[in-house]
């Protein structure tokens, strides 16, 4: 891929590599299964092109000048809401925010009648968070702008995916044959599945740690059947951690216990949490990474997390320079 | 009054229920079979040419929706009935939970008066609750509902959780020899879920529906049926599980049969994820294939055709479960479960027959003699014997037809098979004699 050639093509003046037809083909970003390799890194090219504006003093590039980037949340959300609208205005679209909270997700206050309101008001993209999985999808399906996925349920969040992968790169360089770990609630964890299709192309060993309890029933054939080679499945973390290059801890609801997901949080703790500990049998430089909203002292311990192996605030930053490429790839273009 | 002949010529006549496979000629008077033969003739009969036409037994059809009373804007039982003639049917069973519920005598006369009036194409036998408002708390009025006309009792939809109460409905229904039509899930293990617990749902992301979901309470419904000497039929079985406990317990001698669906045989869980509809897009969340019993692997397919093909599984029906375009074009965790399956069940199942799987007499005899023997009524004998209600359907079986819901006859256009090409299809239906639905293709004269 032509990064490097595109780049210095029409530079402009926020110095963003200039995109030629064919490099990118996703009108929507829905998840990462439909990326390929080179996409993937298009993206994370870009993304360093974005921490550098992001290091600037006045963060703001005219790119996006004239566009309108709505965002519709569904769920709650802090740093994920946040971050889009912030990559968007550092590009200079304008935001438009439809309020739109849980109790809204019954029949009858229909997503399509939403989004049709959002299209009629000629917005050029749409970002949306839903609790039921493959809500994005129902939306690309029915209107002719842009999706971007922000977390559908137990799904998908593929710009969490993207980021991590761009913390990655940047800390480790090379990714082939890094153990990775991610522990926790994998069975509701949209993040981990985001994971598991992006990680595929980087020779990277994913290892699941979870409760046998917190792992669908499907999950093993599913890997099979996707020809997901790299990703397996340990129980025992103790077992899981050891010589491993990253550790990711998921959130753990505590609601996980009154649906006997779990039996007590306090057993959990002892199985499960990510502390010093546990932390030392991983390599001696192993980096620490959680993609929030963290319970300090459940899934990690709060000497772990704000420890000197911490990516956790990088991993922040990092999503606001990664949403931004995605915004420019997805707004950006001539006639998108 | 006048004698009315009908006269059907040159069908191939395939008759399970005598094991009739031929060319021949059928002659029906005054709504009744008089004659299968060679070289019929009658003066003044309307005469059907059927050269190259299958001619079956009318359709029967155990498990469907009609919706009426209290949801009349998925169907009514006027449109229902439309879309069944259309699929070959000439005999369906209403589930009862509709709204009310069919748990009293009156609800049952008013959907028989208004299937009489509004469904004329089609015998409309209605199933009446197991319980109360289908609540699962206090048995309903059983020999009432009988004594008004239901064939048998199902909380379709649900379960009975209670294993005492279930028990009390299989001593009830031992009397009336009736059977409990029984959709048998476990609650605890089922709700949540919308898919079945496999790879698909893993990889959605959406909570499954594991099969011993379906497979602990069937055991437990057997173990009722043997205590009770009951007569049990399971519908929409969907799992390998299944077949093999009802095939054991048919083996010990136990009145228990079962049916599959045309889209349990036909369609896996994969099919909720493919049909991408626009390009750029890897995967669907296609809720069409949303439906309880889910869609379950091809290993569950090869169970139910084995089952079909050793008398195991001796009836499909369609479990019609017609729903609004609202009900479905939403999220797929908030849609509605159902298929509207009338008039895609031939079409859907002749793949199995064109495919090499069954024989159309197995086919066939899944959807005649055999659910008429479980219902037992004079009404619906699924055959073509003298004296039998002259309910006949005739097939063109190669012949190809595109699935169009708009064009369907249901209001529940909720199709997983739209835009599909089917081999095979419904070219004419009678009942009693009467020439309830045509394709226009047939000539009669």
């Amino acid at each position: 891929m032509g990064v490097n050639e595109a780049r210095t093509g029409t530079a402009g003046q926020e110095n963003l590599p200039q995109l030629s037809i064919g490099q990118w083909q996703h009108k929507h970003v829905l998840d990462l299964d439909d990326f390929s390799k080179d996409e993937i890194n298009l993206v994370l090219e870009i993304a360093d092109s974005m921490v550098d504006i992001l290091s600037r003093d006045v963060k703001r590039v005219p790119t996006l000048r004239g566009k309108t980037i709505a965002t519709m949340f569904y769920e709650p959300s802090t740093r994920t809401r946040a971050s889009f609208e912030l990559a968007a205005k550092y590009l200079s679209a304008d935001t438009v925010s439809l309020d739109a909270t849980k109790s809204s997700v019954a029949k009858g206050e229909s997503l399509i009648d939403s989004l049709r309101t959002l299209q009629a008001l000629e917005v050029d993209a749409v970002i949306i968070r839903h609790p039921c999985a493959g809500a994005p999808y129902l939306a690309a399906q029915h209107i002719e702008k842009s999706i971007i996925n922000a977390g559908d349920g137990c799904h998908a969040h593929p710009s969490q995916g993207l980021l991590d992968m761009y913390t990655l790169k940047r800390r480790l360089g090379n990714l082939a044959g890094r153990k990775i770990v991610i522990i926790g609630d994998i069975m509701h964890s949209r993040v981990a599945r985001s994971w598991i299709w992006c990680t595929r192309f980087f020779d990277i060993n994913l290892v699941l740690c979870a409760p046998p309890t917190l792992i669908p029933f499907g999950f093993r054939d599913m890997l099979k059947t996707c020809g997901l080679n790299h990703v397996t499945i340990e129980y025992d973390l103790d077992k899981a951690v050891v010589d491993s290059d990253v550790v990711m801890p998921l959130r753990m609801q505590k609601e996980r216990q009154q649906s006997g997901l779990i039996s007590t949080i306090r057993e959990y703790m002892q199985l499960y949490q990510l502390n010093q500990a546990r932390l030392a049998k991983a390599k001696p430089d192993a980096f620490v990474m959680h993609p929030g909203p963290m319970n300090e002292g459940l899934e990690i311990s709060r000497d772990v997390a704000y420890g000197s192996r911490s990516l956790i605030e990088q991993q922040v930053t990092n999503g606001v320079a990664v949403r931004m490429a995605l915004l420019y790839l997805i707004a950006g273009g001539k006639n998108r | 009054m006048t004698v009315k002949y009908l006269l059907i010529k040159n069908a191939r006549v395939v008759d399970p229920s005598q094991d009739m496979d031929q060319v021949c000629d059928i002659l029906a008077v005054d709504g009744h079979i008089k004659a299968v033969g060679k070289k019929l003739s009658s003066e003044g009969a309307k005469i059907v040419d059927a050269s190259g036409l299958t001619a079956c037994p009318g359709f029967i059809d155990m498990h469907c929706h009609l919706r009426e009373p209290g949801f009349e804007q998925k169907e009514t039982i006027r449109t229902g009935g439309a879309a069944a003639a259309r699929g070959g049917f000439t005999t369906i069973c209403c589930m009862p939970n509709t709204n009310p519920p069919i748990d009293t005598a009156a609800t049952v006369d008013y959907i028989m008066k208004n299937a009489s009036l509004k469904a004329p194409q089609v015998n409309v036998f209605p199933i009446g609750c197991i319980t109360k408002n289908r609540q699962g708390r206090e048995l309903s009025e059983m020999a009432e509902l009988a004594s008004a006309g239901c064939v048998g009792f199902s909380d379709d939809g649900s379960s009975v959780n209670s294993t005492r109460l279930m028990m009390l409905a299989l001593q009830n229904t031992a009397k009336l020899g009736l059977p409990i039509i029984d959709h048998s899930e476990d609650e605890d293990l089922a709700d949540g879920g919308h898919l079945h617990d496999g790879w698909v749902a893993a990889r959605l992301g959406i909570r499954g529906i594991p099969s011993v979901a379906e497979e602990s309470m069937i055991a437990r419904n057997i173990a009722l049926a043997e205590m009770t000497g009951a007569r049990l039929h399971l519908t929409h079985i969907s799992t390998r599980g299944s077949v093999e406990l009802v095939r054991t317990a048919r083996k010990k001698g136990l009145d228990i049969t079962c049916d599959a669906t045309p889209h349990h045989l036909t369609l896996t869980e994969e099919r909720v994820m493919q049909n991408p509809l626009k390009p750029g897009v890897s995967i669907s969340f296609d809720t069409r294939a949303k439906v309880n019993p889910p869609l379950r692997t091809p290993d569950d397919i090869d169970a139910l055709i084995e089952g079909i093909k050793d008398g195991t599984v001796v009836a499909i029906a369609t479990d019609h479960a017609p729903h609004t375009l609202e009900d479905k074009l939403c999220e797929f965790e908030l849609a509605a479960f159902g298929i509207s399956g009338f008039e895609t069940a031939f079409g859907a199942l002749m793949s199995l027959v064109h495919g090499g799987r069954i024989s159309l007499s197995e086919l066939i005899r899944c959807m005649t003699c055999n659910p008429a023997a479980i219902l037992g009524q004079a009404k619906a004998t699924g055959s073509l014997r003298i004296g039998s209600p002259a309910d006949i359907v005739l097939l063109d079986l190669d012949r190809k037809w595109v699935v169009d819901s708009r064009t369907m006859l249901s209001l529940g256009k909720n199709t997983p098979w739209e835009g599909q090409t089917f081999k095979g299809m419904v070219v004419a239906t009678f009942h009693c004699g009467e020439l309830v639905y045509s394709d226009n293709a047939i000539g009669i004269s």
